[in-house]
């Protein structure tokens, strides 16, 4: 146990120095190209297969049974469980003030917020500030890759596939519990998954249900995830629809 | 005959928003030579804007009226008519007027819809203005959304110097006006191209 964790973390010493070194930027994303686009749409309709058989119902019976502040709650211990991770990130990334922010989070939320049930921090203004490994490998000059849809966890790219394994796999949380409580964050993730899929049932089944569900799920992705990374775009599109405007 | 009377109401509307549409056409030529406004005066208009969201999503109301006010609210401060036909892009060079304004009409209904049964999820979230930006001649401002238990999200309102009215919303780097000309253009492919189809089904909903 002891010898494995010293391995990771002499892999994550060697990944920060990779980081250090590697002080370019991504290069700019290309669009919206779909290269593996049959695959994608197979994998898609999968998971709109494995929503409708098992994700739906099992978020109404999730959602129907239990009260929101117990799903708040849920949701809130599975934040707080994931804050460890988010530091690592933010360290590696070289953003301090991020990594004091969370950190002191996590320490309200687990001592004041009784191991995390209750978001005491942002309370007292100290808001949710997420970060994952995929955002650490765009700070270190990695690029976005091809846009891929992931089974379960639907629309990424390649880098950020990577970083949704590198985080799971990696979590410093769930190295540092003891056996019989290890897996307790990751139960508390896919509920919470199942609380989010029952808040925002309406949205999510506009998705699946909209014959335009597919190429609206890879904008959204693709813009949304480059606005939170900060990659400047050109969108020529959008600029003339704007000058458009004034003739 | 159902079908018949359907046309009929819908030409009536046709002509109706047809000439709402010449209206708004000689409005706004004299608003050429009207001075444009500035970065305070465009924030303190989103602000009202904010205002009025925040208390629909906080009223308690019944989503059907909730989806009213806010259509209401759409249609006061954004420029409607210029989202709609953004949306339609190249494939509405060819069409008719009285296609174009039907189009516009059947959209309007369409985005309430789509954007307004939203509102249950934002239910006791806040919205505040934090900022705003000049960039050529229109505003970029800067607003935050807060759910509960959610990591605050971005929303910023592109508004036009010259007059005031917002020309689209994007959430989260999301531009409505890109999405939706995404998703109409998707949805016309699907239909041939037929406009007329499209707008049928668009006020199906």
């Amino acid at each position: 146990m002891k010898k494995r964790n010293s391995k990771i973390v002499v892999a994550l010493a060697g990944l920060a120095l990779m980081g250090l070194s590697a002080c370019a930027t991504a290069p700019a994303p290309s669009g919206y190209a779909d290269p593996h686009e049959d695959q994608n749409r197979w994998t898609h309709r999968a998971n709109i297969k494995l929503d409708r058989v098992l994700v739906s119902p099992a978020s109404n019976t999730y959602g129907t049974v239990l009260p929101q502040p117990v799903r708040d709650s849920v949701s809130a211990f599975s934040d707080n469980a994931s804050l460890p991770g988010v530091v690592a990130n933010n360290l590696l990334q070289g953003q301090i003030e991020d990594a004091l922010h969370n950190t002191v989070r996590f320490v309200f939320n687990s001592t004041l917020g009784l191991l995390g049930i209750f978001d005491v921090a942002t309370d007292i203004g100290l808001e949710e500030r997420s970060s994952d490994f995929g955002e650490t490998l765009h700070v270190w000059g990695v690029p976005e890759g091809d846009y891929v849809v992931l089974p379960f966890f639907g629309p990424s790219t390649e880098r950020d596939g990577i970083g949704i394994l590198v985080d799971f796999v990696l979590n410093p949380l769930s190295m540092a519990l003891p056996t019989d409580v290890k897996h307790l964050p990751k139960a508390a993730w896919v509920l919470s998954k199942f609380g989010d899929r029952y808040q925002f049932s309406d949205t999510v089944d506009e998705f699946y249900e909209s014959e335009t569900g597919y190429e609206l799920m890879q904008l959204y992705y693709l813009d949304s995830r480059r606005y939170e990374l900060g990659v400047e775009v050109e969108d020529d599109e959008l600029e003339d629809i704007y000058d458009a405007y004034d003739g | 005959m159902m079908r018949m009377m359907g046309n009929e109401t819908s030409m009536t509307r046709r002509a109706f928003v047809g000439g709402l549409a010449g209206l708004s056409v000689l409005a706004a030529m004299p608003g050429r030579a009207l001075a444009a406004i500035s970065a305070s005066q465009a924030e303190s208009l989103i602000g009202k804007v904010v205002r009025d969201i925040n208390s629909i999503i906080n009223s308690g109301a019944p989503e059907a009226t909730m989806i009213k006010r806010f259509e209401d609210v759409f249609a006061k401060y954004a420029d409607v008519n210029f989202i709609a036909l953004s949306a339609l892009g190249p494939d509405g060079r060819s069409a008719s007027a009285s296609q174009k304004s039907a189009f516009v009409k059947a959209f309007r209904a369409y985005i309430a819809r789509r954007y307004g049964s939203r509102f249950r999820e934002f239910e006791g979230g806040r919205i505040d203005v934090v900022s705003t930006t000049q960039v050529k001649s229109r505003y970029e401002v800067l607003t935050k959304t807060t759910l509960k238990g959610h990591a605050p999200f971005d929303v910023v309102f592109i508004v036009a110097a010259k007059n005031g009215k917002f020309i689209d919303m994007q959430v989260e780097g999301i531009s409505i006006v890109k999405s939706e000309r995404k998703e109409i253009g998707a949805m016309l492919d699907r239909r041939k191209g037929d406009l007329n189809q499209l707008i049928a089904d668009l006020q199906k909903g």
